[in-house]
């Protein structure tokens, strides 16, 4: 490769100089300017993951969301309607709230006292005699320019324009379904809070490493010594478990084919039905035994949907990058709506495996800070993404298929990364 | 513990209530300062040894009041679940401690809030510096301790550590806080 494409002078680097199919450049991980180019690019274009409506149940409830770093207010109005508003007071450009979450009919800015409604529109100011003759049109917060709910899973989009959400899912909208199926209710309760993991390390690392398939026996071997966890055999030699590239990013460990082998309910989740009668009685009734039987073998997805929604079966992560060097994790427990025993040990496995202590996300995040320390060092500058190139295939859906640690995914992720960084706009 | 054996524990032990303020006040903070080295040392069974059966260590998100039966904790183990943690940091291949971090503790402002027979509730503020591979870290806490005197010694029945930041993301905690 031309040194040239890594020189440190060039404004917006060539992009097709520094991806290939099956390898790229260190430089994508470390250059501020192309983290910059990423958020006008991808986080400020794309359609990115805020929330979960089951966040804000209630009329004038709100919680502070974002959309990269930008802060996001997503608010359910006095109407009941979700809204994702920016939360800078359009008089002076002042933090208008504080706060993470709470319930409240109006938001004043603690700088001159201008009033807002939860739809985001001026409702007054201080002193309004000053304003004589001016109109409150233009005044209003920020929006984001728009918003779509796939069954309680709010997206933003900062492009006035572009593909649908449902034209950006694809095919991964069936892992959010399968999700969903596991609920008795089909819906999820994720008020249990967030884990906020501080990471030193570029943003793509996590999202590449969340279908990879070929770290988990090294990176988490030292829990599988120590648990009678049966994950580790999923990602062995023999696993017939499948790595996916669904397109548009979006990327997924299937590990249905060996839950389907093993015919065990609930194995997925590490338990028996015995143990969790309340949740499969509930499942029984609300699927008819056959299919709530499928269901809970199946199991709960493993899908990281571009560029920050990351379905862990048990847990729902969200990526935040804040510098092209640091990106905080968001992590709570899935929790389905009126499921209490199965939502117990959800928690209770999610606090244990994941966030600043768990047993497995704390070594995956100090490969992370490494993987970005290591990244800065420029021999040798090309990265390798060829493992499984030659036995991977179409599956009977279209979408590209392999071995469990195979890096299909991490193709894929680059060629979207590839494709949105050089559209046309 | 059985309820039988919590009974009879308590009937071996002193009331500590019959104890001088000053001497109780030394015996505590005795016992902190010496799990606070087991933790800066990386004394892994010294200090999993301290924990009785029905132990609790706590580290809460998002708050310091919030239910940890209903909301998402930093770390909210059990006995069971340190001795989890414990076996894999003896691995050696818990990476994020291997190296492992070097760590210096202060424990600071301890109070006795309560005493009921052989056990005590203690508060103290806790600074921990921690320095690893990413860099240096300043970690701010308020520590409340449940002690039991039990054959003359206490052990550690539940440690709650309040960090002050616990609200905003917070770097990896993988040395024994």
């Amino acid at each position: 490769m031309p040194q040239a494409a890594v020189s440190e002078t060039a404004a917006s680097p060539d992009y097709r100089a520094l991806i290939e199919p099956a390898r790229v450049n260190s430089r994508l991980y470390y250059d501020p300017e192309i983290f910059q180019e990423e958020l006008e690019k991808i986080w400020y274009r794309t359609w990115v993951y805020v929330g979960h409506t089951s966040e804000i149940p209630k009329k004038n409830d709100y919680v502070t969301k974002s959309i990269g770093p930008t802060p996001v207010l997503m608010v359910r109005d006095k109407d009941g309607e979700v809204r994702l508003l920016l939360n800078k007071c359009p008089h002076r450009g002042n933090q208008l709230c504080a706060y993470q979450k709470g319930n409240r009919t109006s938001f004043t800015c603690p700088y001159h006292s201008w009033t807002f409604s939860t739809t985001g529109d001026l409702m007054g100011y201080a002193l309004p005699e000053g304003y004589e003759g001016q109109s409150k049109a233009g005044l209003n917060l920020g929006k984001v320019p728009r918003i779509a709910i796939y069954r309680g899973f709010v997206f933003g989009s900062m492009a006035a324009e572009g593909p649908s959400l449902e034209e950006h899912l694809g095919g991964a909208k069936a892992a959010l379904d399968q999700l969903l199926d596991n609920s008795p209710t089909g819906e999820l309760d994720l008020s249990a809070g967030f884990l906020q993991h501080r990471t030193k390390a570029n943003w793509k690392f996590m999202l590449e490493n969340e279908t990879d398939g070929y770290h988990p026996g090294f990176v988490h071997g030292s829990v599988f010594q120590v648990t009678s966890s049966g994950i580790g055999s999923l990602y062995g030699a023999d696993s017939t478990a499948l790595t996916r590239d669904y397109g548009n990013g979006h990327t997924e460990f299937d590990l249905r084919p060996e839950w389907r082998r093993h015919d065990k309910p609930l194995q997925w989740f590490g338990t028996t039905a015995e143990r969790l009668p309340d949740y499969v009685s509930a499942m029984n009734a609300a699927y008819g035994e056959e299919r709530a039987r499928q269901i809970m073998i199946d199991g709960s997805p493993h899908i990281m949907i571009f560029p920050n929604l990351f379905i862990a079966e048990i847990q729902i992560f969200v990526l935040q990058p804040v510098a092209v060097d640091e990106t905080i994790q968001h992590v709570t427990a899935v929790q389905f709506k009126d499921a209490p025993d199965i939502n117990r040990r959800l928690r209770q496995q999610t606090m244990g495996s994941v966030g600043p202590a768990g047993l497995l996300l704390a070594d995956d995040t100090e490969m992370y800070e490494r993987n970005h320390r290591g990244a800065k060092i420029r021999d040798p500058e090309w990265l390798v993404l060829s493992r499984g190139l030659h036995r991977e295939r179409v599956d009977e859906n279209g979408f590209l298929v392999a071995h469990s640690t195979d890096e299909t995914p991490q193709r894929g992720i680059w060629r979207h990364y590839l494709n949105l960084m050089t559209e046309a706009r | 513990m059985t309820a039988l054996a919590k009974d009879l524990a308590a009937m071996s032990a002193p009331d500590l209530a019959t104890l001088a303020p000053a001497v109780l006040q030394h015996q505590v903070a005795q016992f902190l300062y010496m799990e606070a080295r087991l933790a800066d040392s990386h004394d892994y069974d010294g200090w999993e040894a301290l924990w009785t059966d029905d132990a609790i260590y706590w580290v809460p998100a998002n708050g310091a009041d919030i239910d940890p039966e209903t909301q998402m904790s930093v770390l909210y183990d059990n006995r069971s679940r340190i001795g989890v943690r414990i076996r894999q940091l003896k691995t050696g291949r818990r990476h994020t401690q291997t190296p492992r971090s070097a760590l210096a503790r202060v424990v600071s402002n301890i109070e006795v809030a309560e005493v009921r027979d052989n056990e005590v509730d203690v508060r103290a503020n806790v600074l921990i510096y921690e320095d690893n591979l990413r860099g240096e870290t300043l970690w701010a806490a308020r520590n409340d301790y449940r002690l039991r005197m039990i054959d003359d010694a206490f052990r550690l029945v539940r440690k709650k550590i309040t960090l002050v930041n616990n609200h905003k993301p917070i770097f990896t905690l993988s040395f024994l806080v």
